[in-house]
């Protein structure tokens, strides 16, 4: 076999050929010959190395993993007598690389399944070739040249997948509504919104594997009979759209978008809809409304998209992950995804993990592990030696589970059964420091702010429900303002037209359910027992930890701390705002908030 | 690129992805570093550069990067050549003519056992 001892890749990608890259092959090529060395070294031409606008034409020489960029033709005959015939890295070729750090993904913790994220990290999103290498595309190329769009939909249903962004409708048979209704053109829409503080498993995929998404879509879009497709993605997520559009190109370029994919008579094409950021767009009547141009408002459903969507068409809508793991479903088969998961969650889920726990970000696990699992052995635990409170699934509009939901097995039946929701996969875990009529108060300020305002029982019952939990976070609550909140929470769920009003009451109506207690001792006692809500604690120096050094005081915002040198220090409860910095500052912990 | 048009296309187009990948990742477990400054050069290195690379083709080995340096300072004992096994400490040889390239290939990468002849102590 022959024996190359080095390598070139060569970036072809469009951008880069305009530049002239295969000027540069052939130069490459020419100086190799003339010097003798086209025996040892091989050039080979790929899709994209580095961003073509800062780096373009460039190359990178293995093993020495050596990337030059900006080259010209002219460079090459000293390039390769100094790189390749004496061995020396030539420096001022050299791309200036930025450093990629991935802290966000680091290798799989015990009890992970990477399906949805077997890639990300590990292929380079820019280049179509490194998906390929991973069978990319493969599934795409089955399903158009050996399988009817039926046949695609009964392998789905078989799977069991369930759409991911929320409410957990089984993919396929959302797919088969779709197909059978008589109109046409149809189209397809991908949810990539993601607007749950602190989610973003969507991102990272998008980012890190977009080829994925877009295989998922082209086959669900061959099932369906669907000729156009969006991906709608929010504007705050710059790079994921960047990647998004390189892979679309690519896509396109080796003829796995546009007409005739495969040689089939199958056509579709992509495109990507940036998303104006409000979090109600995410709600799928809205993002239709906005891929339109129009205001991103939700509508009553029915009609439902399958019928009636984008433009008026039959349009499929599905999210992120539920896209991404299509492919290797088709690959590796139904039977092979349903052996994941419970009975009625079949398969893998990507969660973000935040709060209070050790190992914070993304992971991604099958369904039915407990949620002690996921909150002690994949998450490691609670910070600090802390002790776990409560756990809120399913973003502001979920609820939050305690202690003995703690063995539940993580899926849509238990998850809602017990109260809360799968939602698209934001896990929040709380310790015993945090008041949850304080949490309450945080989701519900976020989903008044996000409400748009079409339907008066979210608008105005958002905000009444906000008002009434300030108020007991002021302290200034009484016994009845718990019963109006309970009696408001569920008007504003019954009564709203959309998923957001009809699940904003959620934390409030869990937290009521599980610690009812905790708002209690803010009304009658007018205390808050996590020591929490500023209105309701007091700061006091205790002697004899105090040393009387000074630094607290002059700390103080408002000067409310007076005390001679080495004597005792005195907080003034009257001037003190309760900003906290005085126990934060002091070094010998003789600074207590009190309830 | 013309578009893919079968499964067999994509195929073709997946092998050579996986080759490339492959070139990406080197996880060879010998390395051949072969000294190319201009002594080096003057000394014959390319001759004996050439015979690992024929060593490597006629053998069929794999799992083995043969890579040149600059000038590894040693003018005197050009060319000079760096076997690195694995986590071994490197094995660094001096005048190392086409023939002692064959030697060193055969017994210390094949064979396991240093050619202490041409041994450069450190
Ligand atoms: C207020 C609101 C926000 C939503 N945000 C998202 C979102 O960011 N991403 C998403 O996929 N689904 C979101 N959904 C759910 C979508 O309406 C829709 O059910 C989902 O995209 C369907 O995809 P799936 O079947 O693959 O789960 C949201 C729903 C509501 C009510
Ligand atoms: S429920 Fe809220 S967000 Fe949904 S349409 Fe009504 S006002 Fe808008
Ligand atoms: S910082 Fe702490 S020890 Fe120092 S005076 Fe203030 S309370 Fe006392
Ligand atoms: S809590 Fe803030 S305002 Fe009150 S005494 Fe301490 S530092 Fe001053």
């Amino acid at each position: 076999m022959k024996f190359f001892r080095s390598h070139v890749l060569v970036s072809v990608d469009p951008q880069c050929l305009e530049m002239g890259a295969h000027q540069i092959v052939d130069t490459l090529n020419d100086e190799l010959v003339s010097s003798g060395l086209i025996d040892e070294i091989q050039v080979l031409e790929t899709s994209r190395l580095g961003d073509p606008t800062r780096f373009g034409p460039d190359l990178v020489v293995y093993p020495e993993n050596v990337h030059y960029a900006n080259l010209t033709v002219d460079d090459i005959p000293f390039l390769v007598e100094e790189h390749f015939l004496k061995g020396r890295v030539v420096e001022k070729f050299r791309a200036k690389e930025t450093v990629v750090t991935d802290d966000e993904l680091g290798a799989p913790k015990s009890k992970e399944v990477r399906i949805v994220l077997r890639n990300c990290g590990k292929i380079d999103p820019h280049n179509i070739e490194e998906y390929i290498a991973e069978d990319g595309y493969q599934a795409l190329a089955n399903a158009l040249t050996s399988m009817t769009p039926e046949q695609v939909i009964d392998e789905m249903m078989r799977s069991g997948l369930r759409g991911r962004g929320g409410a957990g409708f089984p993919a396929a048979k959302k797919w088969q509504l779709c197909r059978q209704v008589p109109d046409f053109p149809k189209y397809l829409t991908c949810n990539a919104d993601e607007g749950d503080p602190g989610a973003f498993m969507n991102r990272r995929v998008l980012e890190s594997d977009p080829h994925s998404v877009v295989e998922g879509m082209i086959i669900a879009a061959y099932a369906i009979g669907a000729s156009m497709g969006y991906v709608y993605c929010r504007a705050e997520y710059p790079i994921a759209v960047a990647n998004l559009n390189i892979a679309i190109e690519q896509a396109r370029e080796f003829g796995f978008l546009g007409n005739n994919i495969f040689g089939t008579d199958f056509s579709f094409d992509l495109e990507v809809r940036m998303g104006a950021g409000a979090f109600v767009c995410g709600e799928e009547t809205a993002l239709i409304a906005s891929i339109e141009g129009k205001r991103g408002e939700p509508r009553p459903r029915p009609p439902f998209p399958a019928v009636k969507g984008v433009w008026g068409k039959p349009t499929n809508n599905n999210n992120v992950e539920t896209y991404a793991v299509t492919p290797q479903i088709l690959l590796k088969g139904a039977d092979w995804y349903s052996s994941m998961g419970t009975e009625k969650s079949k398969g893998t889920k990507t969660f973000a993990i935040a709060g209070d726990v050790v190992n914070t970000g993304l992971i991604e696990v099958p369904f039915g592990l407990s949620l002690r699992e996921v909150i002690f052995d994949v998450g490691g635990g609670i910070k600090d030696n802390k002790k776990f409170k409560a756990i809120q699934t399913g973003g502001p509009m979920g609820g939050c589970l305690v202690e003995e939901h703690l063995d539940l097995p993580l899926d849509y039946e238990a998850l809602t059964a017990a109260g809360s929701m799968m939602g698209s996969g934001g896990l929040i875990i709380m310790d015993d420091e945090t008041c949850m009529v304080d949490i309450a108060r945080f989701f519900m300020e976020f989903t008044q702010e996000e409400s748009c305002g079409k339907c008066t029982p979210c608008r105005v019952g958002t905000r009444r429900i906000l008002d009434i939990l300030e108020k007991i976070c002021d302290g200034k609550g009484t016994l009845e303002d718990i019963d109006r909140l309970e009696i408001l929470c569920h008007e504003v769920a019954r009564n709203s037209l959309c998923g957001l009003g009809q699940g904003a009451p959620n934390p409030v109506i869990s937290t009521l359910k599980h610690f009812r207690e905790e708002y209690i001792a803010h009304v009658v006692d007018k205390k808050c027992p996590a020591k929490v809500c500023r209105s309701l604690i007091r700061f006091e120096i205790t002697s004899p930890a105090c040393t009387g050094c000074m630094v607290c005081a002059r700390n103080c915002p408002v000067e409310a701390i007076t005390g001679e040198r080495r004597q005792l220090h005195i907080i003034d409860t009257k001037t003190c705002i309760r900003c906290g910095i005085c126990a934060q500052v002091c070094n010998f912990n003789a600074v207590e908030v009190l309830s | 690129m013309p578009a893919v048009k079968s499964l067999e296309e994509l195929k073709k187009i997946r092998e050579e992805a996986l080759k490339k990948r492959d070139i990406k990742t080197p996880s060879a477990h010998v390395q051949i570093v072969v000294g190319m400054g201009t002594p080096g050069i003057a000394a014959g290195a390319r001759d004996t550069l050439k015979e690992f690379l024929t060593m490597i083709e006629e053998k069929n080995l794999t799992d083995i990067v043969v890579r040149q340096t600059g000038n590894f300072g040693m003018d005197s004992v050009e060319p000079v050549v760096q076997v690195i096994i694995d986590d071994a400490k490197p094995v660094t040889y001096g005048k190392v003519t086409p023939f002692a390239a064959r030697q060193i290939m055969e017994e210390h990468v094949i064979g396991g056992t240093i050619v202490q002849a041409n041994v450069i102590p450190s």
